[in-house]
């Protein structure tokens, strides 16, 4: 009998029973035997030299096992590695990107560039020992002068960071038709101007990083627990860059992780010092997890841009020419894909959903004293979004026409798809080229806005004059590349990132036929164990219980990109299906071997193989596993046990889009602003599994409403960190926010 | 110097010889194995380690363990009975309120002591309630919806395994 396929159902997650019931295991949680405890001396100041450190009263005390400073690991550790170098390879100029690649090491040695950067290691019995002991560490300083604003960072006279970094320009990098921009906006009727901070921000995952590095004397094999987003890059990183060891000799494994937002994509230092010192203690397991504090300090934050917007139109409110100019905070040192982020994930979708001709935008990439900026939450594309939503609100204004009726007559026509941006946005400096496939923005718009009640705003706007308050109404339209990315398109040979973009999945079906899918995204509060059996079970007419979800293990799951970038139901979701196709594939062939039919005439419905017109005629894919496991008489050729995998490139990014609606009341004489309605409504395509889906939605939404009302990073002059801890740093709380309102509209891709 | 406390903990006593500055967090994850109290913070703003004490929600990162002695308490662990979830973990469950998961066995037993002096919250009592519990994942809409789920399913009786 078949079963309903799950697909589009919003069926209860399968991850959720452990993490009710406090069985979860996260990073903190998990011990092991002889486990020691590291806790790293950070920097009190954001920019100094390091002339002298002084150990020796921290290694005599208690519980002390080792005592680890940045000279001790610099002739056996490499600096960390930059694996996006903004549209070029990394260390050379490429495509007229300049990189002077200043990456982190594990310690720092001679010198630090913001407040928390690592110089030191007690490795100690306890945590409390070891933070005993951090403070009886001896550092001799020599205070350097401190810059931590990104724009300032370029002026004259400004401190310099790095030598090789005049001006502390990381990098420069332009995208666009500089000529046909500056022509449009020359001779526009309308033309608007203006400076444009984009705050930085702190991302917050409630659970925090860490790491556990074990060295196992026997196979010296390294095994490293740790918080990543992607456990087969760090595996590679780790391997290949930072400690020079066979990648076979690293094992990584991500256990449970309670939220990343981008900050766990990263190689850090941490990842390889705990690995590293292991070995130094002879295999003891050395663990480090970071406290709230560290985590400000440490782990790396987001946004940071400050641009100046030049818009050109006609007083009809049509956009000609749209010119950015953005100076993007990436730093003390470079991240791991800090460059990539506002250029290839900002500047190339600076269209949006609009029929802009003229597109151009120039990005510097600066060096301040703050910990490194790199991808958060969007990563660059929210950062586009906002300037190029600002811009229609300043078109609006200027002209007199409304800003929803701005964006009606900017959006592109739906007779445009798939579409190539006339400035070259969208083309890599190789030439590849994406196309932004579907779009059909009315409907998103028109529905938000009825949702609203926008025809009715003027009511509202005097009943709230009444009680003494003022009435705002925000809208944004955006769309967003997701489904990262065509490998040629985002490699090396395109835009600069380290390697390929594609995902895997492997399936077996066992003898009992319960199926076990492997993969290589990595789920961190995304529901992926229940999303892709939804998929399997679907594809192979299966009971999702029968379906185990395998990630997050580099022993065990093919070489995998990991999950950022809205990729892993896009790209992963499709390498599942090609491995599940390869699967009916083979179990069509057994069938037809054990039915003594024509292989082309068999086909695989509701989870069996069956003759075409004569459905009597089949094999369930339970017998089917049974057969092909057992082997004892299969067709020539054939292997036993269906046992596939597929690695799936995809040919293009997804480009779903939609209309928010923000309505607040501002108190005049307190400035206090009340958020009273949230109206959104967006089209990812069809929903695999709409409770999981609206669950997303709502989490980015409320992060885009903690950095417009509340959220913010704010260094003062010396560098030193004000919003510190989360009594600083306003994450927002249950009780500042409405109950959101969603809809949808469905545009396949 | 070290403490000898003698507490109950789901239903069980326990002891544990303690330093002056071990916290009921502590006590709770090392000594006695139990993590699915989690610590999300330094400075008590986050909520993932919230337990109940003697039937009220407290920060177990600001308790010390001394200050536990002769104290019953609930964890996560203690809220399933004889195998059946709580009606706060089912509506979690039913109404995808959690996504990471590292958040909700505090925002569980946040919404316990709610439920137990309130059993049939508005949205603004559930959303000041957990006002002290920090999600990132959520926006806290699904949280709220399972609160309510959990209020309807009939949760008025106190939390847990309390002896």
């Amino acid at each position: 009998m078949a079963i309903a396929s799950p697909l589009g159902t919003p069926v209860k997650r399968t991850e959720d029973p452990r993490l009710i019931t406090g069985a979860g295991s996260y990073l903190d949680d998990i011990k092991l035997p002889g486990m020691t405890h590291a806790v790293i001396l950070r920097s009190p100041y954001a920019h100094a030299k390091i002339t002298s450190i002084d150990t020796s009263r921290a290694a005599a005390m208690p519980g002390v096992l080792a005592v680890f400073t940045g000279k001790d690991a610099e002739g056996e550790l490499n600096p960390l590695p930059c694996a996006w170098a903004a549209g070029g390879a990394s260390g050379g100029e490429v495509g007229g990107v300049t990189n002077n690649l200043n990456t982190p090491r594990v310690l720092a040695v001679d010198d630090v560039k913001w407040t928390g950067e690592g110089v030191a290691v007690v490795i100690a019995e306890t945590p409390e020992q070891a933070v005993d002991a951090r403070d009886m560490i001896d550092v001799n300083w020599e205070p350097l002068p401190v810059v931590v604003d990104t724009e300032g960072a370029t002026a004259d006279g400004a401190p310099q960071l790095h030598e090789n970094a005049p001006n502390n320009v990381a990098f420069t990098w332009a995208i666009g038709d500089a000529d046909g921009t500056a022509a449009a906006i020359d001779g526009a009727e309308v033309v608007v101007r203006q400076r444009i901070v984009n705050q930085r921000l702190i991302p917050n995952p409630i659970d925090m990083r860490g790491a556990i590095g074990r060295w196992d004397a026997g196979s010296d094999e390294y095994t490293i627990w740790m918080t990543s987003q992607t456990p087969h890059i760090m595996r590679l990183l780790i391997a290949a860059f930072v400690m020079g060891v066979p990648e076979h000799k690293i094992r990584v494994i991500s256990p449970d992780i309670g939220g990343a937002f981008g900050t766990k994509i990263f190689c850090y230092p941490e990842w390889t010092l705990v690995a590293w010192a292991s070995k130094k203690l002879g295999g003891r397991p050395v663990k480090w997890y970071e406290t709230r504090t560290e985590n400000y300090q440490a782990t790396t934050h987001g946004r940071d841009h400050v641009s100046y917007l030049e818009v050109g139109a006609t007083k009809e409110g049509e956009v000609t020419g749209l010119r950015v100019k953005t100076y993007a905070n990436m730093g003390g040192r470079l991240s791991t894909i800090g460059p990539g982020i506002p250029t290839t994930l900002y500047g190339r979708v600076l269209g949006g959903p609009y029929k802009i001709p003229n597109v151009h935008c120039e990005v510097i990439g600066t060096y301040t004293n703050t910990v490194f900026v790199d991808a958060y939450r969007g990563a660059g594309r929210p950062e586009a979004t906002y300037l190029l939503e600002r811009a229609m609100d300043l078109v609006a204004d200027e002209t007199g026409v409304d800003p929803a009726e701005v964006r009606r007559r900017n959006f592109l026509a739906n007779d445009v798809f798939p579409y190539r941006n006339p400035s070259g946005l969208l083309r890599s400096w190789n030439g590849a080229e994406v196309e932004i496939d579907s779009g059909n923005y009315g409907p998103a718009l028109e529905r938000a806005l009825e949702m609203v009640g926008y025809a009715d705003l003027d009511k509202r706007r005097a009943e709230a004059e009444k009680r003494g308050r003022r009435l705002g109404v925000g809208l944004s339209t955006y769309i967003e590349m997701c489904g990262v990315a065509p490998s040629k398109w985002i490699g090396l040979v395109g835009e600069g990132w380290g390697a390929a973009m594609w995902e895997s999945a492997n399936i077996r079906v066992h003898l009992t036929g319960k199926t076990v899918l492997t993969i290589g995204t990595q789920s961190h509060g995304q529901g992926h164990e229940t999303t892709y059996a939804q998929i399997v079970a679907d594809q192979l007419g299966m009971a999702m219980d029968d379906i185990l979800v395998e990630h997050s293990d580099t022993s065990g799951t093919p070489f995998g990109y990991g999950t950022y970038g809205s990729r892993s139901g896009a790209v992963g979701g499709m390498a599942a299906v090609r491995a599940a196709e390869k699967i009916k594939e083979k179990a069509k062939r057994l069938a037809a071997h054990m039915l003594e039919a024509n292989p082309e005439d068999m086909e695989f419905v509701d989870g069996t193989a069956r003759v075409k017109g004569s459905p009597d005629k089949s094999k369930t894919i339970a017998e089917l596993a049974l057969a092909a496991h057992v082997g004892y008489d299969l067709p020539a050729g054939m292997e036993p046990y269906l046992d596939e995998t597929a690695y799936y490139d995809t040919p293009n990014c997804t480009w779903p889009f939609g209309t928010h609606i923000a309505v607040v009341e501002v108190d005049p004489e307190t400035g206090h602003v009340q958020l009273v309605q949230y109206v959104a409504v967006d089209d990812v395509g069809k929903k695999i599994n709409p409770l999981i889906v609206d669950g997303q939605i709502h989490g980015g939404i409320v992060q885009g409403i903690g950095q417009a009302l509340w959220e913010g990073a704010v260094y003062d002059d010396e560098g030193q960190l004000l919003s510190g801890s989360m009594m600083d740093y306003a994450v927002p709380r249950a009780s500042w926010l409405p109950e959101l309102e969603l809809d949808e509209t469905v545009t396949p891709s | 110097m070290t403490f000898r406390v003698a507490l109950n903990v789901n239903g069980e006593a326990h002891s544990a010889e303690v330093e002056p500055r071990r916290l009921l967090v502590q006590l709770l994850r090392e000594d006695l194995s139990l993590t699915g109290t989690h610590v999300g913070c330094d400075t008590s703003q986050c909520g993932a380690c919230t337990v109940l004490m003697d039937g009220a929600a407290v920060k177990s990162c600001t308790v010390l363990a001394a200050q536990a002695d002769g104290a019953s308490v609930t964890t996560i662990e203690g809220m399933a009975t004889n195998g059946e979830l709580h009606p706060l973990q089912q509506g979690f469950w039913e109404k995808h309120g959690l996504q990471c998961g590292f958040c909700t066995p505090g925002m569980i037993m946040a919404a316990a002591d709610l439920l137990s002096r309130n059993a049939d919250p508005t949205d603004a009592d559930i959303r000041h309630a957990i006002e002290g519990n920090y999600c990132r994942c959520t926006g806290y809409q699904n949280i709220v919806a399972a609160i309510r789920e959990a209020a309807r399913i009939g949760s008025a009786a106190p939390a847990g395994a309390e002896a």
